[in-house]
């Protein structure tokens, strides 16, 4: 019987990803806690495994043991179908994410606009999520959520308009090869294209914090006025997909600003091009927002949405119409 | 979605915030009537852990009252302690030693501090910055090692007894009291580093929550909620009493009345504290901790007494009425936070939820003492 | 400010007694007495000359006229004891025990309402209260004066079950919403 060997690749690629966004999922909670705890001058978990490295594993056995709670009054519906409206988009996006030279599941010419329209659809299954648990407060925090994306949508957009303006295409596998060769080529640094490079990545980094709700962004969740937002009816494994989503995103949001941005699987030094560079340029960015998370207070929701519309929108525009004037004049 | 907006003229929807919530440290309900997220009207509801402290006062003897002052504000038990076994002293005529007047001042305002380290955390933790509790707690953690080793009890005192205190303290205590105060100076510049100048925090207090001085007047606010709206108001300073005339210390006094200013007056009622701490241990003279000839059975004469203590709240009075037997007649606690609370309602009208939250941490609520 | 002006103007408006007290004995500075109806103008005049209110509370003087007429009765009885001891000292016959006058039904006990107030920059604290009898405890709000008597008023209501005339939301506050017991009473059984 002959199988076409293209689909034994996808199928293996794809089994891969589902175990690299679940793997991340759980491993960036254990990252989370164990970083958490050393700023804040405590150990963290250290019981389960050496350095609690088992940890991640028993909580996941632990949450899928407990039962499914769906409360009276919610729409059932809408309540169970919300938590995977999360996370199927956040897995659809890793196909197309060129992890190294030749380590890519579907080599896609409009991988970026694939992936910014599945990660358009996470905040749908907040929304949702949110008005089928008939919870004032999950409706509060649904109500943040789509303004709070509306808003961070259009500066990050404007700024990856802004680089494929400079890169004329949508590849992300082409737009790793432009960056090769050394820190210099990289996109952050192609100050000859638009000097306010280094300011859109700012402004990226910004937005992909604001789009995966993370500190100081965290409106949807903010525990100490929600309680806990969008997820206050959930429980059990709904909750844990919930959090696989959140952490999907996390990591796709690194993933794209490494690939955007820092040259993807290129050295710094222009040698010995990897996978290895480009998961620790991820996790560096990774580190760097749990970082964020434990050490900022929560802003505000009027803050946030006037950082956004008074200030990174403006900047973001200034930087395209530079961009596109310094690509016409040189 | 029926339940959100009955009918177009009903566009406002009640939120019940509590009793269980975080953000309300312990069993508060506000009842929120809220327009999207703003605030039309508050109305705090209480009682929740009500266990009518007034009326045990009637049923027991004055000595057997003491160690229900320690269970209503667990974060300044000592200054509870204070109040009631200087007002049954006043009724009764006892003399207290100059040495128990120092220890209860050192101790008492050791839990100030303590107090005021729990509430930092708290109060960031309900802005959503998690790492400074753990901060506070560390510095907290010698503070009750220190007072254990002399009451004998981490959280609900009961040190202060009529006419001195229960233990005398060692040379361990006054060292340690004196590397603990070395030790925290040398953190306030940290904490200020960190968490006072940092931007997101100084916008989220700037200007949130005015509170006006004349507010305070009207709900009679007292402690760091009225110093933080410029009213120069310090019990210690103002009707003196144990030996707070003879230490030199400032009361912090901040004009603009928002949660900054509320959080500023705290922070440096962290250092007065600790140089009040100090002088007191440089000027302790030696001799007994309890007076000599304190009856057994308390029986202060007929009629009505009042003294008043600064706490880390603010000012808690205690009224007694005697009819001359060995039990209270009548005892009224009047718990600074009650007070302080009851203007709530009227401060966060029109606010957003966040800042509403924002403001009530800056009020620095302590549940058992309003319930009382 | 001082206390002795605030005095004057205390009595203007009618107090009914007022007196002085030793402050570092009593711990307030000002006793005053007022009778219900003259309340609202006594605590407008302390509003008028800045103070903040501490506290409202209330004690209840259950079994007070039994306790003044045993104790005027014992007088009487010592006095008559006194005399007839000093006739006899005196190798006298004790002139006959004189009939014990008919006292009547003793008057009603009283409720008292007391309301601290202080000012925040001379030490001055001020004590009012006011009695009423306690088969009909009322007495006016002064919640429209000082808005933070709401709570201190409603809170006397739940232990008293005094009753503030004018309050605007006289509903329990720290006990139970459908409370109709008042547990400071002295009378009260749980």
């Amino acid at each position: 019987m002959y199988v076409d060997p293209e689909i034994i690749r996808l199928l293996a690629f794809l089994v891969g990803v589902i175990a690299f966004a679940a793997l991340n999922a759980a491993y960036l909670v254990w990252l989370e806690r164990k970083e958490a705890a050393h700023i804040q001058r405590r150990i963290g978990p250290k019981e389960v495994g050496p350095f609690g490295l088992f940890q991640p594993l028993v909580d996941g056995i632990k949450l899928m043991t407990k039962q499914l709670i769906v409360p009276a009054g919610v729409d059932p519906v809408l309540f169970k179908i919300a938590p995977i409206l999360v996370m199927v988009p956040a897995i659809m996006s890793f196909v197309t994410i060129p992890f190294g030279e030749t380590l890519v599941a579907r080599n896609l010419d409009i991988g970026l606009l694939a992936i910014f329209a599945f990660a358009s659809v996470n905040v749908l299954g907040l929304l949702l999520g949110a008005w089928g648990s008939r919870n004032k407060y999950a409706v509060i925090s649904a109500a943040r959520v789509v303004s709070q994306n509306v808003a961070y949508e259009i500066p990050m957009l404007v700024t990856v308009v802004t680089l494929v303006m400079i890169t004329g295409t949508m590849n992300l596998h082409t737009i790793v090869l432009q960056q090769q060769g050394g820190f210099w080529h990289w996109n952050i640094f192609n100050l000859s294209a638009s000097p306010l490079m280094p300011v859109a990545f700012l402004i990226f980094f910004v937005c992909m914090l604001a789009e995966t709700n993370r500190a100081p962004f965290d409106m949807a969740e903010a525990e100490s006025e929600l309680v806990a937002g969008a997820f206050t009816e959930y429980s059990g494994m709904g909750f844990g997909v919930f959090f696989m989503g959140e952490y999907a995103n996390i990591v796709i949001g690194a993933s794209m600003a490494t690939i955007l941005f820092l040259g993807g699987w290129d050295c710094p030094l222009g040698l010995f091009p990897g996978v290895l560079w480009f998961l620790i340029k991820m996790y560096f960015l990774i580190f760097t927002v749990i970082w964020i998370r434990w050490t900022f207070p929560r802003t505000t929701f009027y803050g946030l949405l006037n950082l956004s519309w008074k200030i990174l929108i403006p900047i973001s525009f200034f930087n395209l119409i530079l961009t596109s004037a310094m690509l016409k004049v040189f | 979605m029926s339940a959100f907006a009955e009918s177009e003229a009903n566009e406002t929807f009640v939120l019940n915030l509590g009793p269980q919530h975080p953000a309300t440290h312990g069993v508060l309900r506000v009842k929120l009537t809220m327009d999207g997220e703003y605030i039309v009207e508050a109305e705090p509801v209480l009682g929740y852990i009500h266990r009518m402290h007034e009326k045990m006062g009637e049923n027991r003897t004055w000595a057997q009252f003491l160690p229900n002052t320690g269970r209503m504000d667990y974060l300044h038990a000592l200054a509870f302690n204070h109040g009631y076994v200087s007002v049954v002293e006043r009724a009764a005529g006892i003399e207290v030693p100059e040495r128990a007047e120092y220890l209860r001042v050192i101790t008492s305002e050791l839990n100030r501090v303590s107090s005021h380290l729990l509430w930092f955390g708290a109060f960031i933790l309900d802005l959503g910055g998690f790492s400074p509790l753990l901060y506070a707690f560390d510095d907290r953690e010698h503070i009750l090692d220190l007072l254990e080793s002399v009451t004998g009890s981490r959280l609900t005192y009961c040190y202060f007894r009529f006419g001195g205190v229960y233990n005398d303290i060692d040379d361990n205590f006054v060292a340690g009291a004196r590397a603990f105060i070395k030790r925290l100076r040398d953190r306030m510049p940290m904490y200020h580093n960190l968490v006072t100048k940092n931007i997101i925090l100084m916008k989220r207090l700037q200007e949130v929550g005015p509170i006006s001085a004349e507010m305070c007047r009207k709900y009679g606010a007292t402690g760091p909620v009225c110093r933080g709206s410029g009213i120069n108001f310090d019990v210690r300073k103002h009707e003196p009493y144990s030996i707070y005339p003879e230490m030199d210390f400032e009361v912090p006094v901040y004009e603009q009345g928002d949660s900054m200013a509320r959080y500023m007056v705290r922070m440096d009622e962290i250092e007065q504290s600790l140089r009040i701490v100090e002088q007191a241990l440089d000027k302790l003279p030696e001799g007994p901790v309890m007076a000599e000839k304190v009856p057994k059975i308390i029986k202060p004469p007929k009629g009505d007494y009042y003294h008043a203590v600064e706490t880390a709240r603010g000012s808690f009075g205690v009224r007694v009425v005697s009819d001359g037997s060995n039990t209270p007649y009548r005892l009224k606690l009047r718990s600074p936070t009650f007070s302080n609370l009851s203007l709530y309602g009227e401060a966060c009208r029109g606010m957003l939820l966040p800042d509403a939250l924002a403001l009530m941490g800056s009020l620095d609520l302590v549940i058992p003492e309003i319930d009382r | 400010m001082n206390c002795a002006a605030i005095k004057q103007k205390l009595s203007a408006v009618g107090a009914e007694a007022i007196s002085e007290t030793e402050y570092d004995r009593k711990g307030f500075a000002l006793d005053v007495q007022v009778a219900p109806e003259q309340l609202v103008a006594a605590v407008s005049v302390l509003d008028a000359e800045g103070f903040f209110i501490e506290a409202v509370t209330g004690v209840d003087w259950l079994g007070e006229q039994a306790a003044l007429r045993k104790e005027a009765e014992a007088k009487v009885a010592a006095e008559a004891k006194a005399k007839a001891d000093a006739a006899t000292a005196a190798g006298e016959e004790p002139p006959p025990a004189e009939p014990v006058a008919e006292q009547g039904e003793l008057p009603e006990d009283a409720l008292e309402a007391v309301y601290d107030f202080n000012h925040y920059e001379s030490l001055c604290r001020v004590t009012i209260r006011t009695r009423m009898p306690r088969s009909k405890p009322e007495v006016p709000t002064i919640s429209q004066i000082y808005p933070g008597a709401n709570w201190h008023e409603r809170e006397t209501h739940d232990f008293f079950g005094i009753k503030f005339v004018g309050h605007p939301y006289l509903v329990p506050l720290l006990l139970p919403e459908d409370a109709d017991f008042h547990p400071l009473l002295k009378d009260f059984r749980p």
